[in-house]
């Protein structure tokens, strides 16, 4: 047990000094002192709760990417079939209960229809997306697979993630964490930010931006009634528009989408000075803009985002440049953030807000500041408190600490962990616990002396014997720890984090460590007693 | 050099001579905090019941005017019953809302508040800085609730498994009914003074969890120690035995951790005090829990030395030959 041969030293402090060393950079952080660009510099993150800034967790709606798809699928067998030669009549089209089904018109094309609908029912991917059956001879039944639905589900967070992260750096935040968590929601973290308010606004802004024709021919009656003409459907002013409170109806089909930007801005209107937003179309949506205002000219349409009507104002001449300005009693901030959004592209589903943890700059310092202090004090009591108990062997355990510290600060470091503010009592009850080890050890050897036991014989069996609690209480702890990571959130798993790294660093300091140290000065001085 | 000793040497305290009046009382506290926990409830921080915690400072004032902010908060149509608490310095203050019921399945509610109440708050105060908001949707608030205790549940029986291959099953039963008192009178105490009760909370349970299993496991390896030493003691005189054995590590490790602990307590961070007073009652609960709770269930099981005869291996007795013990 007391036998320590040269390698087996080297190894133990070898050990020690990688971690402490990793514990540098951390420590001169807190100080005027800059650590040297030419070594490796493994830090500490700090938590948000201690560095300051803003957490949000996102959800998005899934059953809103089921409701999507199906609509998108309804104007794909219709323009499909509708482009098909010669063309195929449909007719009592239903999109209840998350299904498509329609009627054909004759029965003949049926075999013809399922053929040219293929491509949809398959999908580009691997899964097939839709289940497609015929019922009653006539009609065709589109029903969503899980697999599509899932694999949907999945597309979509991945480009709203992509969108999120957009429009996050389009607001010049530094280093801000995105990450997709579970099937639904997306967890934003950005240090430093003290006043997520336009953050949120931005995340919370779908824009997903609609050009609709105006159904003229609905009466305004039935429209303030909310009751819309076959093929149209009603649409809410904007809150803060001049008709706000009024609804408009608009034809549900034929409308363009402003999903296919190359850019927009916020800018003036040159007549009104107004803010206005004034986008790109790329290729694609220029030309297809272009043949609806040609198709159009003379008629009004209506500039929808997210469900709500900006404005509705009519083709005067047909625009073919590929560009248009989108007016809706914008401020230059609500034009601005628009913009953002819809340079970063449309979110594919709404997101919601529905977690925030922001802690301002200063909490964090002042926290960082008494939870330091705290520790100081606390571990130099216990240091007193050690020392003035067990003479050399308090010495032995409050080196064996302060290297303990070092070590747990340094392996966080290595692994790239991150110290939250409970994380800093993890520290503080990991300093008083880690000396639990030594008391054992110390309490155990005054016994053995007292039975008489020769000092190097109770030295020994004082390590040998308190070993097995000290295992099983930190197994204990260690299974302690673990579940608390895996179901605890955020600063808890600070907490967890440094419990569990600090139950390593605690036995190899305070039983391995002293033990190499008092097995050396046994050797070199051969006591005939000690004071214990 | 003389040594500070904090316990005499060879105590021979009775322990269990009150075993059972101490085992009748702990009984008794668990049922009180459980039905303390039944009608108090417990005063859940926004993390378990939704709602926001807004923690500000008035910059430009000594003291920061509770009344008055209550008073405009609680006067937003959405708000009802707001909590107001110092926090920290004289000039910051808590602003604690319970989502309202109409919140239910509305996931933004939440955020909508907070936003209402913060801008309320800056209109009237221009020396008004927002520290921290803590805002938890009613969906992401019953997660909370369900991982809790979930891992409450989860550690525990997960411990006493490990105590049970470890020692034996008596064993294992005791130190789950010895964390059971001490996870109970958290509990009960969160209860009757109406702490605020938040994931901090539950993590400094399981930090007592551990711990308290710690003097459990030092007491159980000194009496299993002794069972294979003295067959023929009878079992509470060897209990008495074991914990007066282990008295000065049980009393030190509990004073380092203690002293450790407190200038925390006192000084640390404000958001850090719910945690560290958690942990520091938890010590004086489960030191005592590990003696008179873990203590008379052994008793009472039937634990004796035979259940570890068999465990002796070749090497237990090489050792014990080699000590000249025979």
């Amino acid at each position: 047990m007391l036998d320590f041969p040269t390698w087996k030293k080297t190894w133990l402090w070898l050990i020690a000094a990688v971690a402490i060393f990793a514990a540098l950079p951390s420590l001169f952080a807190t100080t005027d002192l800059r650590w040297p660009e030419a070594l490796p510099e493994p830090t500490v993150n700090l938590g948000l709760d201690l560095a300051g800034g803003s957490h949000i967790l996102l959800e998005a709606e899934a059953d809103q990417v089921a409701a999507q798809r199906l609509q998108n699928m309804e104007e794909g067998v219709r323009t499909v079939l509708e482009d098909a030669e010669p063309r195929i009549r449909i007719g009592d089209v239903s999109t209840a209960d998350g299904r498509m089904s329609f009627m054909i018109d004759d029965a003949s094309d049926v075999d013809r229809a399922r053929e040219l609908l293929m491509p949809l029912v398959n999908g580009a991917g691997m899964v097939r997306e839709w289940d497609l059956t015929v019922i009653d001879e006539t009609r065709l039944v589109l029903t969503p697979t899980e697999a599509g639905t899932e694999q949907a589900v999945t597309d979509a967070m991945d480009s709203a993630t992509e969108v999120v992260r957009r429009r996050i750096d389009a607001l010049g935040t530094r280093e801000p964490t995105i990450i997709r968590q579970g099937d639904t929601r997306i967890v934003v973290q950005v240090p430093g930010l003290d006043n997520p308010d336009q953050l949120k606004e931005l995340l919370g802004q779908t824009a997903k931006l609609e050009f609709k024709m105006v159904d003229e021919t609905a009466l305004p009656t039935d429209v303030a009634q909310g009751i819309a003409p076959p093929g149209s459907q009603i649409f809410p002013y904007v809150e803060g528009s001049a008709q706000e409170g009024t609804s408009v109806a608009v034809r549900r089909l034929g409308g363009i989408r402003g999903d296919s930007l190359v850019g927009s801005q916020q800018s003036f209107d040159p007549q009104t000075n107004e803010p206005v937003v004034t986008i790109q179309f790329d290729q694609q949506g220029g030309a297809r803009f272009a043949k609806l205002s040609t198709e159009n000219v003379g008629k009004l349409f209506a500039i929808i985002l997210d469900g709500e009507v900006l404005s509705t104002p009519s083709f005067n001449e047909p625009i073919l440049g590929g560009s248009a300005q989108i007016s809706g009693s914008f401020t230059t901030e609500s034009a601005n953030n628009l913009s953002i959004s819809l340079r970063s592209g449309a979110l594919p589903v709404d997101l919601a807000v529905i977690e925030e943890r922001t802690v301002g700059p200063d909490l964090g310092a002042d926290s960082i500041r008494r939870g330091m202090l705290a520790m100081m004090i606390g571990s130099l009591a216990v240091v007193v408190l050690m020392i003035a108990t067990y003479g050399r062997f308090g010495i032995y355990a409050a080196a064996a600490l302060v290297i303990n510290v070092l070590m747990l600060l340094g392996i966080m470091a290595w692994l790239n962990t991150t110290l939250t503010l409970p994380g800093i009592a993890g520290f503080v009850l990991t300093i008083g616990a880690a000396v639990d080890a030594n008391v054992l050890i110390n309490e155990r050897i005054r016994e053995e002396r007292k039975r008489g036991r020769r000092v190097v014989a109770a030295v020994e069996n004082g390590y040998k014997e308190a070993s097995r609690a000290i295992y099983d209480a930190n197994i204990t702890n260690f299974i302690a720890g673990v579940l608390l990571f895996l179901f605890g959130s955020g600063p808890i798993r600070g907490f967890a984090i440094v419990l569990v790294v600090g139950l390593f660093t605690s036995v190899f300091t305070a039983v391995t460590l002293t033990r190499m140290w008092v097995a050396g000065w046994l050797r070199k001085n051969r006591p005939s007693d000690i004071t214990l | 050099m003389k040594l500070l000793k904090l316990v005499p040497d060879d105590t021979n305290i009775k322990f269990l001579k009150w075993g059972v009046p101490f085992f009748i009382t702990g009984m008794a506290l668990i049922v009180a905090s459980w039905a303390l926990v039944a009608v108090n409830g417990l005063n859940y921080g926004v993390d378990f019941a939704g709602g926001q915690e807004i923690r500000v400072t008035f910059v430009g004032e000594a003291e920061a005017p509770v009344a008055e902010i209550r008073e405009t908060v609680d006067a937003l149509p959405t708000v009802d019953n707001p909590v107001i608490q110092r926090f920290g310095e004289p000039n910051q203050v808590s602003i604690r809302v319970a989502l309202p019921a109409e919140a239910e399945g509305d996931p933004e509610f939440a955020n909508r508040m907070t936003e209402e109440i913060t801008a309320t708050l800056q209109a009237e105060h221009s020396d008004l800085r927002i520290d921290g908001v803590d805002s938890v949707s009613g969906k992401v608030s019953g997660e909370f609730r369900n991982d809790a205790a979930f891992a409450l549940i989860a550690a525990m029986l997960a411990v006493a498994l490990y105590i049970w291959v470890r020692f034996e099953w008596q064993f294992g039963v005791g130190a789950l009914f010895a964390l059971f008192h001490d996870v109970s009178l958290t509990l009960g105490m969160f209860a009757l003074f109406q702490l605020e009760f938040s994931l901090q909370i539950i993590a400094a349970i399981l930090a007592i969890i551990g711990y308290s299993l710690n003097d459990t496991i030092v007491i159980y390896d000194r009496i299993r120690e002794n069972l294979k030493k003295y067959r023929k003691m009878p079992l509470p005189e060897l209990l008495d035995l074991s914990v007066n054995e282990t008295l000065a590590r049980t009393v030190m490790t509990s004073l380092t951790l203690l002293i450790a602990l407190l200038p925390l307590l006192l000084i640390g961070p404000a958001s850090l005090f719910g945690l560290v007073a958690a942990i520091t009652l938890g010590l004086f609960v489960g030191s005592y829990s590990s003696v008179y709770m873990a203590g008379p269930l052994l008793i009472w099981m039937g634990v004796n030395s035979k259940s570890f005869v068999p465990e002796e291996t070749a090497t237990d007795k090489q050792d014990r030959a080699a000590r000249g013990e025979v």
